[in-house]
């Protein structure tokens, strides 16, 4: 498989009032082509981060990427001018976001806001843009495509207008979409419709697609990759199969048995003990030695490099290796 | 087609409200302590025959609610009293007053509006550099000037100290005024094609309406500042910027169009403030309009003059929040569409 | 002291809050700043007789209505009038020789005077007002609503001048005309903030309890309500007198010869261009004033509002 995208030791912090938010630690992954990776992690862990790294999204005040190298078709997205960078966005990358009805501009109807991101990036007349709008709305089975365009965002429902922000950031054809938490906001029922939507969608589309979410059900739905993040840290990576069936890291363990499991007979649901840490004062080492029952004076003292255990699946933990 | 129900709706409610209006101005000239009758026949040393006769003109002897219905067929029939002071009636005064307060009045708000916004983006742009303090300041002490004060500051500046603009009034001495199309100087002088009035007037009314302004302007700075950098804040304008747009696109296009709705509506309510500023700065430049004929009036217990210029006042501030609401649908869609 | 510690352990988090607000508050520099202006002023008016140099009589007379009034009256030295500043008038003089200095020091009193009396009687009224149309609803709400419609549609310069012309010239008819023109906008913030406060699930529970309407009104609903009034009410404070100003500037005020700060500008005007202290200092007194009060709403509103405060 070809790479896509290339993330490798991407650092961001964001300085506050109450201290600096250590918020990604130096990650690295790579997204394929035509693939749909997931990046899971509990509330905090930097998922959202990682994305709006990608898009260099992160605002200064208060926040900064340090360092680190984003490659898409060999281009460093971190060194490119802003006006390349913003040419990508929309693009080649596009995003959609968690909350669709405050992601949407409230005074601006849905055909507008999807022409806009055509007529930005295409050289096409304002006819074409919105013929190709009517067409975007149709390929995500918007119900009454033609009203909709113009209607404003509020008078649709949470699952219109998260199908309406998928248009818009499909609209360019853009190489890399990126979904933070697109369903969280969402009814039970509606979430399904979404993911239905978007699993049909990756495979007419040639589009690569990263994932974010907590909720590894919809992992297992919708993609092939996973990456499991903690504080700022991946701690594994490997195929939905990989992760699933046989979890190395600890942490990745204890994601896998809190799910309940309904043909099992249990008394406790299963619970990772401990809080989050607080990024502005992390724990030395690896950040989940707190946590772990399995630590080692090594994980006090030093951040875990990462290992391979099977092919394609890396881990980053002392226990399965990089102990001198 | 929900528009026109809206329209329709509001003017409806227009007419209690004015009703309630004239209700209040009915009950103000009869708290006057003063012997109305004994005051218009000329005083103390009145004619007790006069005076009896004034009475009965007036209805004073009549019951309250019975004077309040000679007071409502008069207004209906756009007899607003008599003018004391000039001896004429009150609405002729008002016609020949007004087109001055309309041209200060106007002008002054646009350039609040105008200049307010502009700076109030700028300054929630470059938050925090020094324009954004000087603005703020600015914007600051502006709200806490007495207007008339102010007036007299830029006068003692720019009329006396650094002579480069007139001291009051319309028009210079010798300058004749336009011929009358609408009274507003600059509008008719323009079409008429009279220039000197025109470099006139123009130079006349840059004082006052600076004076006038400023208030307005600070307060519609602030507004758009702080709601701009509320605005900036939100989710869509992420997603505006996730699109790939320009940062200028992003704030002018997507952050304004948001924040001009909060910002007309402080600006409606701020249009009294401008009004009551009317009154005053006309006093100081001495400008031949419906303020000036308004502290006249009450200084010289004139209370025909001084109803008849409330409920003037009051029809105009009614009729500038239906133009504000019906602005606020325009600009809002959900206002407008949904519930 | 065993009940003031239980009392600090109850309420242990409002005073956490309030710490923290008052902490937020010290930081900023503009609301220091008003702060140190509104207390020149209270402090000026306190020790006025300390501070001044002249000092008013007070002398009682019937007025041509035929009232008994107390009048403020300066003594007259000619020899010295239309001053510029100098050692021993700080100032300046004005047209009567009296010295500005000391009259805008007795005028700081006035001001405040008419500041702390209008405010609070028009809130007395707006909060009476507004608790029980947003409490009760129905018809009386209809009511005070339409009735603070038909005020809120007169300008407030505009609807305090007619009414002054109609009482009679005199700051205390200036005082009510300022309390009519003022009661509806407290009426209508409390009324918002009762409607908002009338739905809380904690009032529900209370008058499942059987409380009365009353105490629910004065022990929940009320002190929930206060918050946006706190700057409302300091801003008001200063705008008060910059409009008693305006309605002295124009003749309607405070009668000749009382050292109230906007008509010693209007008299002043007319010596503008050969005494321009006459109109300068009690315009700068007023624009003190008032910025105090502002800077100190200002960051009131900043420091009490949810989004800002972290």
């Amino acid at each position: 498989m070809k790479e896509l995208l290339k993330v490798k030791g991407l650092k961001t912090y964001f300085y506050t009032y109450e201290g600096v938010v250590k918020a990604l630690e130096g990650i690295n992954f790579d997204i394929y082509k035509g693939e749909s990776i997931g990046l899971v992690g509990e509330t905090g862990c930097g998922k959202s981060v990682t994305a709006l790294s990608i898009m260099r999204l992160i605002q200064w005040p208060p926040g900064k990427i340090i360092e680190g190298e984003i490659t898409l078709d060999g281009k460093d997205l971190l060194k490119i001018s802003e006006e390349e960078m913003r040419n990508i966005r929309g693009a080649e990358i596009s995003m959609i976001f968690q909350e669709p009805m405050s992601s949407l501009n409230p005074v601006f109807t849905i055909g507008s806001q999807i022409t806009e991101a055509i007529t930005l990036h295409q050289d096409v007349d304002k006819k074409e843009a919105e013929k190709r709008s009517l067409d975007m709305l149709n390929l995500v089975r918007m119900p009454d495509a033609e009203k909709v365009l113009k209607q404003y965002p509020h008078e649709l429902s949470g699952g219109m207008q998260q199908r309406a922000m998928i248009a818009m950031a499909l609209s360019c054809k853009p190489s890399l979409l990126i979904a933070d938490e697109p369903t969280t906001a969402l009814d039970v029922t509606v979430q399904a419709q979404i993911l239905d939507l978007i699993r049909e969608l990756n495979e007419e589309i040639d589009s690569s697609m990263l994932l974010i979410t907590h909720d590894l059900g919809v992992v297992a739905q919708v993609c092939d990759r996973v990456a499991v993040m903690y504080a700022g840290y991946i701690v594994e990576i490997g195929t939905v199969k990989q992760i699933f069936k046989n979890p190395y890291h600890p942490y990745t363990k204890g994601l896998m048995y809190a799910i309940p499991k309904i043909h099992v007979e249990t008394k406790r649901l299963e619970v990772i003990r401990g809080v989050v840490p607080n990024l502005i004062t992390p724990p030395s080492g690896c950040r989940f030695h707190p946590r772990c029952d399995h630590a080692m004076d090594v994980c006090k003292k030093k951040a875990p490099p990462t290992v391979k255990v099977e092919d394609g699946h890396y881990v980053a933990c002392f226990l399965h290796g990089g102990v001198k | 087609m929900k528009l026109r129900n809206y329209i329709i709706r509001r003017l409806a409610l227009l007419i209690p409200i004015l009703i309630g209006v004239t209700l209040l101005t009915f009950t103000i000239s009869h708290v006057i302590p003063a012997d109305v009758a004994r005051h218009f026949a000329g005083g103390a040393k009145a004619n007790p025959e006069t005076i009896a006769r004034i009475r009965e003109e007036m209805h004073l002897d009549e019951p309250l609610y019975k004077q309040y219905g000679y007071y409502l067929n008069d207004l209906i029939h756009g007899d607003l009293g008599e003018c004391y002071t000039e001896r004429r009636p009150v609405t002729e005064a008002i016609k020949q007053y007004l087109p001055a307060t309309a041209e200060l009045t106007i002008l002054a708000m646009v350039m609040a509006i105008f200049i307010g916004i502009i700076t109030g983006v700028v300054s929630a742009v470059k938050r925090n550099s020094w324009i954004d303090h000087v603005t703020r300041l600015i914007a600051i002490t502006g709200v806490s000037m007495p207007i008339f004060w102010l007036a007299l500051m830029l006068q003692l500046a720019f009329a006396y100290k650094y002579p480069i603009l007139p001291l009051d009034s319309r028009l210079g001495i010798g300058v004749v005024a336009p011929n009358h199309i609408t009274g507003l100087y600059v509008f008719d002088s323009l079409v008429t094609g009279n220039f000197t009035a025109l470099k006139s007037s123009i130079y006349h009314l840059i004082l006052p309406s600076i004076t006038l302004s400023f208030a307005s302007l600070a307060i519609i700075l602030r507004i758009t500042r702080s709601s701009m950098l509320e605005i900036v804040r939100s989710d869509y304008i992420r997603t505006a910027r996730a699109k790939g747009l320009r940062e200028r696109t992003v704030i002018y296009k997507h952050a304004l169009r948001n924040a001009l709705i909060p910002t007309i509506t402080v600006a409606g309510i701020n249009f009294a403030y401008l009004l009551g500023g009317a009154v005053l700065t006309e006093t100081i430049f001495n400008w031949p309009g419906m303020g000036r004929f308004a502290v006249a009036a009450v200084n010289n217990l004139d209370f025909p003059s001084v109803m008849g210029f409330t409920l003037i006042a009051a029809i105009v501030m009614v009729t500038a929040n239906l133009i504000v609401d019906l602005l606020y649908s325009v600009l809002d869609p959900r206002v407008r569409l949904g519930d | 002291m065993g009940f003031f510690d239980e009392w600090k352990k109850r309420n242990e988090s409002r005073i956490k809050e309030t710490k923290f607000t008052l902490n937020l508050f010290r930081h900023s520099f503009l609301s220091m700043l008003g702060l140190v202006l509104i207390l020149l002023m209270i402090l000026t008016a306190l020790f006025a007789p300390f501070i001044a140099t002249e000092h008013p009589n007070y002398v009682t007379l019937i007025n041509p209505q035929g009232q008994r009034v107390t009048e403020q009256r300066w003594e007259i030295h000619f020899e010295e009038k239309l001053e510029p500043i100098s050692s021993k008038h700080l100032f300046g003089t004005n047209d009567y020789g009296y010295d500005i200095f000391s009259m805008i020091v007795y005028g700081s009193r006035l001001s405040i005077k008419i500041a702390l009396m209008v405010v609070v009687t028009a809130l007395i009224i707006g909060v009476v007002l507004g608790a029980l149309a947003g409490y009760f609803g129905g018809w009386m709400d209809e009511i005070v609503m339409r009735v603070t419609d038909i005020f809120f549609s007169i300008p407030g310069l505009i609807l305090a001048m007619a009414f002054t012309a109609a009482l009679g010239r005199s700051i205390e008819h200036v005082m009510y005309a300022m309390i009519i023109v003022w009661w509806p906008v407290y009426t209508r913030i409390i009324r918002a903030q009762v409607l908002k406060t009338r739905e809380e699930t904690y009032v529900e529970a209370a008058r499942s309890l059987g409380t009365t309407d009353l105490k629910i009104i004065f022990k929940h609903i009320l002190p929930n309500s206060f918050a946006p009034l706190f700057v409302q009410v300091t801003m008001d404070m200063g705008a008060v007198v910059l409009t008693a100003a305006g309605l002295s500037f124009i003749g309607l005020g405070a009668s000749p010869g009382t050292a109230e700060w906007g008509l010693m500008i209007s008299t002043g005007r007319a010596y503008i261009f050969q005494a321009w202290w006459y109109v300068f200092f009690p315009g700068m007194a007023i624009v003190l004033f008032v910025l105090g009060f502002n800077l100190l709403g200002d960051g009131l509103r900043d420091v009490l509002d949810p989004k800002l405060r972290r």
